[in-house]
């Protein structure tokens, strides 16, 4: 019970200090931008070459640009998370903000799980107000609705969820500036493997097609970014396409499979897990 | 028959002596190739107030984050109002200024307060908590943000952290390494109020008038060991009279001689007096001193002061600590010169 209690706190005031920072309003300020943007391109698409467009093309480009837009979001979402996660445990560390706060009768996993929580919480409140609103934009703009709005706004929330664990166990052995670089650097890199895997896939060059899939398994953020994109985007057009956008970095050609979600899972639930060792053995 | 038992079991315990706030024992941490705490051992009572003192560097921060379960000790044990240091549970009536002190700066003072209220498990109400702001002479910061404290009002709002929770511990390091002069007096109050309510204190500090002021006893560490630890009666040992005699008589002389070992230096006399203090001593020695004729033109107690007390165990401890190494010297150069022989 006290341990919940411990929990909750924890979550609340890690959700305090992101609004008290001005995190928030830097958010929301990048957000509005971001969504600004992209309604006027939405309409200019509309406006200067819609009448040339067959529908399927049309909803192709809608696809592609709504995928570019939420990459903006989902990197806009980790690079946030990274950043926050690395100053709220091992910048508390160092301050000595966590003496005091260990010296409570809590648990260090306690503290370890609230921050997580809250993180969480954050990262994904965000990744599904901004999502929702540009699913909104869109369509307003050209009439375009994705097939699977809330598979793919949780598959982003669960990918921001993946950086920011792993932001969590950087920030228990490296300095908070140093976890931040890390966990973007990682993400990058993944993302770019997976670039180059789908790529490979496309010539048929099997080996470079491993580069994504085993980047993939390493960090599951780019597998989950593709099950995202792929809930976005319009799968009928995509097949009436053809084989010409195979290899795409903004359209996805599969959906999840159930076995890569458990292992995105198990992965979160694993770094959680050699955090908090890392963490309980940690001299203050 | 079980309920009897249960019952014999219950007076058993409740007849126990009380366990200690703070027990450790045998405590060791060592950092690379430093050993930072070796083999440490104190207690602190139910209600005493226990200073540790040392230079910089000898560990006394290190062995009360051991006690708070903050760093892991290499070996020995350390027990907190009767439990486990390790465990959290020993923490609940714990209160702790660290010497590192910061907090969240994007939170009021008041705030700071209620978040480490909750963490304790305690059930404090708001004014108990604005009370305690007040005691340290924040009440009227309250509502600010902690981000635009200066770090004198930050060491204030710690010791209330430490305070709010009512705790039967409370283990303040370095407490007033950033107050003023007024401030000082303050904690010395506060740890002296905290004294007569029956909650242990272990203060660590740099300064020595203000252990010698408030504590019980004293635990004198030095490169990681404990070097001397006692009441301070018994640090300070023998206390001292210091006496300007004129026509001083044969029998008066006598007189002192027989009070204590005699130390002259011209007209004044420094007589050692007994270790534990009465009432008769020193008025009845110069009751017969004015009797026997003696002209007294000064009577003055004169008292090693903890900190003359410190600096010589210091000293002693390190002049021993070189002669052993200049031992463990030869000694490698012996074996050495053996070897080359060979």
């Amino acid at each position: 019970m006290t341990t919940v209690r411990t929990v909750l706190t924890i979550a609340a005031l890690t959700l305090r200090e992101a609004s008290r920072r001005r995190v928030l309003w830097a958010l929301a300020v990048l957000t509005v931008a971001l969504l600004g943007l992209s309604a006027w391109g939405f309409s200019r698409l509309l406006a200067e070459s819609g009448v040339d467009l067959t529908s399927g093309q049309a909803r192709l480009v809608a696809s592609q640009l709504l995928n570019l837009v939420m990459f903006g979001f989902s990197l806009i979402a980790a690079l946030g998370t990274a950043f926050l996660t690395g100053p709220t445990l091992s910048g508390e560390t160092e301050s000595g903000i966590a003496l005091s706060v260990l010296a409570r009768p809590i648990r260090r996993s306690a503290l370890l799980l609230g921050k997580w929580l809250g993180l969480v919480a954050f990262g994904s409140g965000f990744i599904v107000v901004a999502g929702l609103a540009q699913c909104l934009v869109v369509l307003w703009t050209v009439d375009y609705w994705p097939p699977q709005p809330v598979t793919a706004l949780a598959l982003l929330a669960a990918q921001t969820t993946v950086l920011l664990t792993l932001g969590l166990l950087l920030s228990t052995v490296i300095s908070p500036m140093a976890s931040g670089v890390v966990a973007v650097g990682l993400f990058g890199a993944t993302w770019v493997a997976g670039v180059v895997g789908g790529l490979g896939a496309a010539l048929g060059n099997e080996g470079v097609a491993r580069v994504g899939t085993v980047s993939r398994v390493l960090l599951p953020t780019d597998g989950l970014w593709r099950g995202a994109m792929h809930g976005f985007q319009d799968a009928a057009a995509l097949a009436d396409a053809g084989p010409g956008f195979d290899g795409f970095p903004f359209l996805s050609q599969s959906a999840l499979s159930p076995a890569y979600l458990a292992w995105a899972a198990l992965w979160v639930a694993m770094i959680w897990g050699l955090a908090a060792t890392s963490f309980a053995r940690k001299d203050l | 028959m079980t309920g009897q038992n249960t019952r014999d079991a219950a007076r058993l315990v409740a007849d126990l002596p009380p366990t200690p706030a703070a027990w450790c024992s045998g405590l060791r941490k060592g950092y690379r190739r430093r050993q930072a705490v070796d083999d440490v051992s104190f207690q602190v009572g139910r209600g005493e107030v226990v200073g540790l003192l040392g230079p910089n560097g000898a560990g006394k921060t290190t062995v009360i984050k051991m006690l708070l379960g903050l760093v892991t000790p290499d070996a020995g044990e350390a027990m907190l109002l009767g439990r486990p240091a390790r465990e959290p549970a020993a923490r609940v009536g714990v209160g702790y200024l660290p010497e590192l002190f910061r907090y969240q700066p994007w939170l009021t003072a008041a705030e700071v307060l209620t978040l480490h209220v909750r963490l304790a498990g305690a059930n404090v109400p708001r004014r108990e908590q604005r009370d305690c702001l007040e005691l340290v002479g924040l009440a009227d910061r309250a509502g600010d943000r902690v981000g635009g404290f200066s770090k004198g009002m930050q060491q204030r709002l710690g010791l209330a952290v430490a305070l709010v929770a009512r705790p039967e511990l409370v283990v303040l390091d370095e407490p007033t390494s950033a107050l003023d002069p007024l401030g000082r007096a303050d904690v010395r109050d506060i740890v002296l109020s905290l004294k007569s309510r029956g909650v242990a204190v272990l203060l660590n500090s740099h300064l020595i008038g203000e252990v010698e002021r408030v504590c019980d006893r004293a635990v004198i560490l030095d490169h990681g060991r404990v070097v001397a630890s006692g009441t301070l009666a018994e640090l300070l040992g023998t206390r001292e009279l210091r006496l300007r005699l004129t026509d001083l008589t044969p029998a008066a002389e006598a007189r002192l001689t027989a009070t204590g070992t005699v130390n002259r230096q011209g007209d004044w006399f420094t007589v050692a007096l007994p270790a534990v203090e009465d009432d008769t001593t020193v008025p009845d020695l110069v009751r017969d001193l004015a009797a026997a004729g003696v002209r007294l033109h000064a009577v003055e107690p004169a008292r090693i002061s903890l900190e003359q007390r410190l600096l010589g165990i210091l000293r002693a401890e390190n002049a021993r600590a070189e002669s052993e190494n200049a031992e463990n010297k030869s000694a490698g150069n012996k074996s050495a010169e053996n070897g080359s022989t060979r």
